[in-house]
């Protein structure tokens, strides 16, 4: 969709994005030592460091990924809130206190101080790397879907936008994330999703929503009729002499229940579904054709603004209410989600067809959906398996789940803030407050997405911009803040990850496993180089991964963090007959295995290559189930192969 | 360039290892209760995901319900570990304190 910029909201915008550049930067030179940055003297109160740990963890990708997946599917996108939060548990229970009682802040540094092993240190080196370049993908997609509708730029450009930005940042002075920065960004996150939900609260649900001052377009829908019969829905559409109705089920179009309709010479597709009970439905969609000459055809007439031109319809509300109201009016917060539950709401599914003349249609067609359905499980096409019989759609979502549980604690950069605090008790309170505010956070983020659900906002084409479109749907101060926070969030995260991609090729891979000797001026400039590869590459994941929803992405990097992290990490603190090179192979045995399988899998067949994805080599695409235990398995194969003789346990 | 190094943290605190190894008990016992809650939400939504639609109070579902009270446990039991843990540790390291003055 085209979006045209406000004024106002960019002043807002800019100026806080400009603020809280300033404030890092600030703090941040003052933090310059290592110690200064990782540990903050020891002296943060657990408090601030509690809420920091919400403002590190709830990154774009939390936000802007979990609203749109409800605002689009439903219930599915909430259990990635709850999968994300019960990663915690595994990182407070098992893994930080005994990772502290080390004195080590990451878990590249504890394999290190226990074993100064070449070998380990070159597998954590390469396994930072990566998990930091998958995490970077989402950040990176999401700075994308923040730009678009602020700025009226199109995704690649916001892309470019942030990288450039960051990568400035990064070589020219080096951006901290201090915790202050941090404790800022994740109270002004959750202050004023707070805002948001008392506004959704306060504006009720609507059967015809207004957005930002604007009504919102509804889409016909005939029937229903007992049969699917192509005159009785000439009669019902009105058509005269001139006008045509034809199905479509010739090549790329058959079985998609498609019929064309020429009216006034303006083409429209038309979808027929069938319901459980027999009965049949026409609905009107909207569709965005590429020609082979680039240029973009919409609803029958060219992409724009001006006269004679068109855009795509913004979307989401709720087709019919209980009691047959039209307006509900301020609800509860428990009556908001019962009044939704009793509703039919209109989700969007989409088809796209590949003409042979190379021409592209992507059709949008909505999908009335009873409330019950949308508040359960198994709406989005990815969960869809577990509503059926099917053996490999269950194990797909089981195996998210546990990636989602696992993976928390195996990201290289969350556990830091642990260690800022002065004692064992001030971390342990740190956690709960972290808890405590992502939870809350993490509740909000149903009725942000439920509330985007039902705005009449929503950007068919683009799962990741719902939430700022809800804002703005309520009004363009409220959007300029929160697209504000979102975007500092993200430059915070990526220039975070780019550092430590950078740190972990400049000490472990050429210092630490190459050798090679470095005065430090030549650490800094590698640093930077390193940097700038980083970031271009981070860049060009973002513009390729655009319509990938962005906490789907974050779900692989979980995954990769989970199978390469978790069974070094957990082993090393519970098994005594740990070796080095179980560990070693355990890491690389975890990454390669859970990157070859998310390659070969069915939704990178679909989204990255283009491919059948019926025809993609592992049964489903999430690898969690099967690398995370395979990646244990290794380890304590290799190590008890590899145990040292009972005088060397001595020294 | 700050944060391209980082060496160890702060001298250790100094517990004594009972201390360690009943608040380790502890951390593993509440993983396990946590553990057995997630593990049921999961293998439930996966296997009878029917179950999910079925109104338990104030009109709402299943899914909200158990979605929401993992949510709200996870915090309950982090504050279950903290409390049992903070009276160990404070006790402890006002031991320490008073030894160093």
């Amino acid at each position: 969709m085209i979006y045209e910029p406000s004024l106002m909201a960019v002043l807002i915008f800019g100026g806080i994005v400009a603020i809280t550049l300033g404030l890092s930067f600030w703090l941040g030179a003052k933090a310059k030592s290592a110690k200064g940055y990782f540990a903050a003297g020891g002296g943060i109160h657990w408090f601030v460091n509690g809420v920091a740990f919400a403002g590190d963890y709830l990154s774009a990708a939390s936000f802007l990924g979990i609203c749109g997946m409800i605002a689009f599917y439903g219930y599915d996108g909430f259990l990635y809130s709850i999968g994300y939060l019960a990663g915690w548990i595994v990182a407070l229970f098992v893994i930080a206190e005994p990772l502290k009682r080390m004195g080590r802040f990451t878990f590249a540094d504890a394999l290190d101080s226990k074993f100064q092993s070449r070998g380990i240190k070159l597998a954590a080196a390469i396994s930072t790397l990566v998990v930091s370049i998958f995490y970077l993908i989402p950040q990176m997609v999401g700075a994308g879907a923040l730009i678009t509708p602020l700025l009226g730029f199109p995704h690649y450009v916001g892309v470019l936008m942030v990288g450039t930005i960051v990568i400035l940042i990064v070589v020219t002075a080096g951006m901290v994330s201090t915790t202050y920065v941090q404790f800022l960004k994740g109270s002004l996150l959750v202050i004023f999703s707070t805002v948001l939900t008392v506004l959704i609260l306060q504006r009720g649900l609507s059967t015809d929503p207004v957005n930002n001052g604007k009504p919102t377009h509804q889409f016909q829908i005939i029937g229903p009729t007992a049969s699917d019969n192509i005159e009785h829905w000439k009669s019902e559409l009105k058509l005269n002499d001139n006008d045509s109705l034809i199905p479509l089920d010739q090549g790329a179009w058959a079985k998609k229940d498609f019929l064309q309709l020429t009216r006034d010479d303006k083409i429209s597709y038309w979808k027929v579904t069938e319901s459980p009970e027999k009965q049949y439905f026409l609905s009107e969609t909207q569709y965005k054709q590429k020609n082979t000459n680039g240029s973009i055809i919409i609803n029958g007439l060219p992409q724009g603004t001006g006269e004679g031109k068109t855009d795509l319809y913004p979307v989401g509300r709720i087709s019919k209410l209980p009691d047959d109201e039209t307006e509900t009016g301020p609800l509860g917060v428990t009556e908001f989600l019962s009044k939704i539950r009793e509703s039919e709401l209109i989700l969007w599914g989409s088809d796209t067809i590949k003409e042979k003349d190379g021409t592209v249609i992507t059709i949008y067609f909505p999908k009335p959906t009873t409330g019950e359905k949308v508040l359960s499980p198994g709406n989005h096409p990815k969960f869809a398996g577990i509503r059926s019989d099917e053996m490999w759609g269950k194990l797909n979502f089981l195996s998210l789940m546990l990636a989602l549980f696992c993976g928390t604690a195996s990201l290289p950069h969350i556990l830091i803030r642990y260690y800022t605090v002065k004692d064992q008790a001030s971390a342990r309170k740190s956690t709960i407050v972290g808890i405590g505010t992502i939870g809350y956070f993490y509740i909000l983020t149903l009725f942000m997405g439920l509330g985007a659900m039902t705005s009449g906002a929503l950007d068919v084409t683009n799962t990741n911009m719902a939430a700022p479109l809800l804002a703005k749907s309520i009004g363009d101060w409220l959007f300029a803040v929160i697209s504000a926070i979102a975007f500092t969030t993200v430059l915070g995260t990526v220039s975070g990850l780019i550092i430590a991609s950078s740190g972990a090729v400049v000490h472990d891979l050429m210092s630490s496993f190459m050798k090679i000797e470095m005065n430090d001026f030549a650490k800094v400039r590698i640093a930077k180089i390193a940097s700038v590869v980083v970031g271009v590459i981070a860049i060009i994941l973002g513009i390729l991964f655009e319509n990938f929803n962005v906490n789907y992405l974050v779900g692989w990097a979980f995954s990769v963090a989970a199978s390469a992290n978790l069974p070094a990490l957990v082993m090393l603190l519970f098994w005594p007959k740990t070796t080095k090179q179980g560990i070693t192979v355990a890491i690389f045995t975890g990454m390669v295995s859970s990157l070859t399988w998310i390659l070969l899998s069915a939704d990178s067949y679909k989204g990255i290559y283009g491919l059948d994805p019926k025809t993609a080599i592992v049964p489903f695409s999430q690898p969690g189930l099967v690398t995370i235990p395979l990646g244990f398995l290794t380890l304590i194969v290799v190590s008890l192969l590899t145990q040292p003789k009972s005088t060397e346990i001595k020294s | 360039m700050a944060g391209f190094d980082h060496g160890p943290n702060e001298p250790e605190e100094q517990e004594n290892s009972e201390t360690i190894s009943r608040n380790t008990r502890l951390g593993l016992k509440l993983f396990t209760v946590y553990l057995a809650l997630y593990g049921g939400f999961v293998f439930l939504n996966t296997f009878s995901p029917a179950k999910m639609e079925v109104v338990v109070f104030a009109g709402l579902n299943l899914a909200i319900v158990y979605g929401f009270t993992l949510i709200i446990a996870a915090f309950v039991l982090a504050l279950i570990y903290g409390w049992s843990c903070r009276n160990d540790v404070s006790s402890d390291s006002s031991n320490n304190e008073g030894a160093s003055q």
